[in-house]
């Protein structure tokens, strides 16, 4: 009989921060200026230059931590990490590894197998590196030093994971908490948050773990999905044909499928840790700890739940609605300016989410202000704009976050509720379309709609069509 | 009086006074290197015509009435390991022979806006690694009192140059004495304040934990001057601490009765010269007769010291010069192939020999299965080193002792037995492993015509009872300088 494997899995995850300046010092961390335009002396790792903490780093930290239920170590270091290369200007790393930030955390994750818990070992504090640029045609590499020292929590799981459904729901989990704390906005995509998965494979019923590898250059849930189930075959093919696994790092190619060896245990640097003499250890009290407590926002799970309860809406729509904090604060908001929960809802759900998947656009995105849909909702509750007028005002409204008072004002799509003014145009139509109407008296009920469309070209859209078939019914 | 004779604090009474303006201080102090450089070699790089400029800037200043502090327009040198926007800044090593930072030193900029002007850099043991400034990849400093000797190091530049009259005063930086030895080796006064006084930013990092940068200066007046300008509290240096007591020129008070001064017997056991023995003894007398309390005292652990320091800051300076890999300033190699190459030959033709001894013993302490037993270890011994003072300083408000073993020595004797050379630094080690201020001052003359230095030590943030001591001592002492110059 074939054995049967486990796959186990940990998780390495780097976030990166949202904090406006750098960890040490106070360059900008905005994404994409010209190269080494955001860069000063600390973190080019000029001599003489020392680093600063930027204290946001550490509420931001201790806030991910207390989240995922970390004990948080009131006395913590920073730690260097020594390796050469020329993404790190001063050829170390400032991280922790001897005291981080926190420890024995645990989050819980559901899949289609039911709840359980994944534990988290620790997360510590670093600085983010440069980034190299190797020109092709010229002989060289250029190093851009506008993301050093761009702040970075790593986050490193317990090997608990049995599979990559359990992975993604593990991520799921820690993006959803780390966004609803506003600590980064965790795309994977832009690397905001970035994934390396540790995996060995045992027989099920083993208490040894087996030998584990460490799979890099993972860009998306697909990507690890699919690098998790393609190492996990690979390791299955090495033990069946009675070979071993080796300890190694190994990069995934998601377009190829397949993953290859990048540097094995043996070729492991020796980094040295050793404490950062130059930044002084951090003492967190009691009340600064509480102070983060306090700030804590209503995480997702609990949301969900009060929706349940306050908001008539279905199940669906509260799972899309709460899956982006921004979105259910757009909600809340505009629930809280008096529009009808249902109506909120249902905006988010089709033309909102129509507009982000045509503009290929995270909910993060949304620009449009909880008034201005409050108010857009508004204006079709006392009918002064119809429904399709309404959808046209929201598209602007998305792009531009205009007032859409004003802009149904300035355009001119006021629905014409004036009866003398439709019943004219209505008598005109029927004057001019004799077809229709003998049809119409001959039992076609069809043949209004047709006289109504007729209407509403003449109005410029601008007409109640419920209206509009009323007064053509009575004049007919 | 020659305006060479002056102190620093006098110069600027002169100045202050109309009796001397910046330019005539600033153009003889130029002259003398002039003459002297040939001789002792005190600076790498002497910037002439800015020295000029700047004195007429902060002559405008003085004559506006927007500078009127104790040092303005007095000449100073500092130490080349301490970062001069737009001046090459070389810590006296191949690797940054083209090195000129974009931003000076916090000290610095505190020394020039008090009204300073920079001379230039001094020379030193490249990266501060060595007591008797030979290490430098420019050429030995030698000592104006014998230039078959050495001005001590690391800090020999700015000793030797104050004492030779080539600045007025100057800033040094002490890791495990760098200014303490080369001032008592130079007959100069030099502090080392607590760990936290004076901003590290812009100073070339050696180790880290136990740098610190402070003054060299012709007497106890001129110290508690300068003190007052360079110590502050500095936002970009995280160790750097809020200053309390920093009136340090109010402490030049002649009364030191029941200042209670411990003497260490352990400082006074094999190998110490008898004639620097005798000299500091002597010292401790005169004290004692001016009212002092001194008795002698067990300082455990002191053998411990050096180990422990040596261990600590090498550890700490392997991984402070990973920066200098000829990527992104400084000296690199003229052919290479790859980047590990380029890294390798760069760095060990722009390293000189001390440097690299240093970052090998310090890369192997903190090599993974060696980093417990050597550098954790040496971090204990180093918070029990911090106990033994704490327990003196319960009874002493100061510690007095030799500076050194020995008076200077000859040139060449030192490098081809580093270990002894290490062992020079024992009695000023332990003071930067606790992080305590510590000053040296001349006490004698030996029989070889070499000035002998006496080390006084203070608790932490407690300068003022180092600087009062001093001024008592040198008070009773009497004028000191070499005997040419008198």
């Amino acid at each position: 009989m074939a054995k049967q494997y486990e796959t186990v899995i940990g998780l390495e995850v780097h976030v990166e921060l949202a904090t406006k300046t750098k960890i040490f010092c106070g360059c900008s961390t905005a994404f994409g200026g010209e190269p080494n335009t955001h860069t000063c002396p600390v973190c080019t790792g000029m001599p003489g230059s020392l680093p600063v903490l930027n204290k946001q780093v550490l509420e931001y930290a201790v806030a991910v931590g207390l989240a995922t239920n970390c004990s948080i170590t009131q006395y913590c270091k920073f730690d260097r990490k020594n390796y050469f290369y020329p993404d790190n200007p001063q050829n170390y790393q400032i991280s922790q590894l001897y005291l981080p930030i926190c420890r024995n955390g645990k989050v819980e994750i559901e899949t289609e197998n039911g709840r359980k818990f994944v534990g988290i070992h620790e997360i510590h504090m670093e600085e983010d590196a440069g980034k190299l640029i190797h020109d092709e045609w010229d002989d060289c590499s250029l190093v851009d030093y506008n993301r050093s020292g761009v702040p970075l929590i790593e986050i490193v799981s317990e090997p608990d994971m049995r599979s990559a459904e359990e992975v993604i729901a593990y991520l799921e989990k820690l993006r959803m908490t780390i966004q609803y704390l506003g600590a980064s906005d965790c795309k994977l995509q832009e690397g905001s948050m970035r994934a390396d998965v540790n995996l060995s494979i045992r027989e099920v019923g083993a208490k040894e773990f087996g030998t584990r590898t460490e799979m890099k250059n993972l860009n998306s849930f697909k990507a690890i999905a699919r690098a998790i189930e393609g190492e996990t075959e690979r390791q299955i093919d090495l033990l069946e044909a009675g070979e071993k696994v080796v300890q190694e790092t190994r990069r995934w190619d998601d377009n190829k499928g397949e993953s290859y060896a990048m540097r094995s245990k043996e070729d492991a640097q020796d980094y040295r840790y050793f404490p950062e003499p130059d930044l002084v250890p951090i003492v967190l009290d009691d009340a600064f700890l509480e102070e983060i407590r306090a700030k804590q926002p209503e995480f997702r799970e609990e949301k969900m739940r009060r929706y349940k309860e306050e908001f008539d809406i279905p199940e669906y729509d509260i799972e899309i609605i709460t899956g982006s904090k921004h979105m259910a604060d757009i909600f809340e908001a505009t629930v809280a300016l008096g529009s009808q929960p249902k109506k909120v809802s249902n905006w988010l759900m089709v033309e909102t989410l129509r507009l982000l998947k045509e503009n290929a656009m995270d909910p993060e995105d949304i620009r449009f202000s909880p008034e201005h849909l409050a108010k857009l909702i508004s204006l079709t509750d006392a009918k002064k704009v119809n429904s399709s007028v309404a959808k046209e005002v929201f598209e602007v409204m998305f792009n531009e976050d205009v007032d859409p008072e004003k802009y149904v004002e300035e355009k001119g799509l006021k629905t014409v509720n004036d009866e003398g003014a439709l019943r004219k145009t209505v008598e005109d139509v029927i004057a001019n379309n004799p077809q229709s109407v003998e049809d119409y008296r001959n039992g076609k009920e069809k043949a209004i709609g047709f006289l109504v469309g007729q209407t509403m070209k003449a109005m410029k859209g601008k007409a109640d069509p419920s209206m509009v078939n009323q007064l053509l019914k009575e004049l007919l | 009086m020659n305006i060479l004779d002056m102190t620093a604090v006098g110069l600027a009474a002169a100045i202050k006074n109309k009796e001397v303006t910046v330019r005539q201080a600033t153009e003889a102090v130029l002259a003398q290197i002039e003459e002297k450089e040939a001789d002792f070699h005190c600076y790498v790089t002497v910037d002439k015509e800015g020295a000029l400029k700047q004195a007429e800037e902060v002559q405008k200043k003085i004559d506006a009435g927007e500078l009127d502090g104790p040092l303005a327009g007095v000449p100073v040198a500092i130490k080349d390991n301490m970062c001069t926007e737009g001046m090459l800044t070389t810590c006296s090593s191949k690797i940054l022979g083209n090195f000129v930072p974009t931003f000076s030193s916090e000290a610095v900029l505190n020394l020039q806006k008090a009204g300073a002007v920079i001379l230039g850099k001094t020379n030193m043991d490249e990266f501060a690694m060595g007591s008797t400034t030979e290490t430098s990849a420019y050429g030995v400093t030698k000592n104006p009192w014998n230039p078959e000797h050495v001005p001590g190091g690391s800090s020999g530049g700015s000793a030797a140059a104050v004492a030779a009259g080539e600045c007025f005063y100057a800033l040094g930086s002490d890791t495990g004495g760098s200014i303490r030895q080369p001032a008592s080796f130079c007959g100069v006064v030099g502090l080392k304040p607590t760990y936290g006084r004076v901003s590290r930013y812009g100073l070339i990092a050696y180790g880290s934990s136990l740098d610190q940068i402070g003054p060299l200066c012709k007497d106890v007046t001129d110290c508690a001057a300068i003190m007052e300008i360079i110590a502050t509290h500095d936002l970009k240096d995280s160790t750097s601490v809020e200053q309390e007591d920093t009136d340090f020129t109010s402490a030049l008070v002649d009364d030191v009765k029941g200042m209670r001064i411990g003497i260490p017997k352990d400082y006074f056991g094999e190998g110490l010269d008898p004639e620097v023995k005798d000299a500091v003894l002597k010292a401790a007398e005169v004290l004692k007769e001016k009212g002092a309390v001194v008795e002698e005292f067990d300082l455990s652990l002191v053998e411990y010291a050096i180990p422990t320091y040596y261990t600590i800051a090498a550890a700490e300076a392997s991984s402070n010069l990973e920066r200098f890999d000829g990527i992104k300033y400084g000296y690199r190699t003229e052919e290479y192939e790859g980047l590990h190459n380029m890294y390798k030959k760069s760095r060990s033709e722009g390293f000189g020999a001390e440097v690299k001894r240093r970052i090998m013993l310090g890369s192997f302490v903190l090599s993974s299965g060696y980093y417990d037993a050597y550098y954790l270890k040496a971090l204990r011994v180093k918070a029990l080193i911090k106990k033994a003072f704490d327990e003196a300083f319960a009874k002493y408000d100061v510690i007095l002792g030799p500076v050194a073993p020995t008076t200077a020595p000859k040139l060449g004797e030192s490098l081809s037995d580093p270990l002894k050379m290490y062992l020079g630094d024992i009695y000023t080690i332990s003071v930067n492993l606790a992080g305590l201020p510590g000053l040296s001052m001349p006490c004698g003359i030996d029989s070889k015509g070499l000035p002998i230095g006496l080390q006084l030590i203070g608790d932490c943030f407690n300068e003022k009872k180092l600087i009062q001591t001093a001024y008592a001592y040198e008070k009773a002492r009497g004028a000191f300088g070499r005997k040419e110059d008198k």
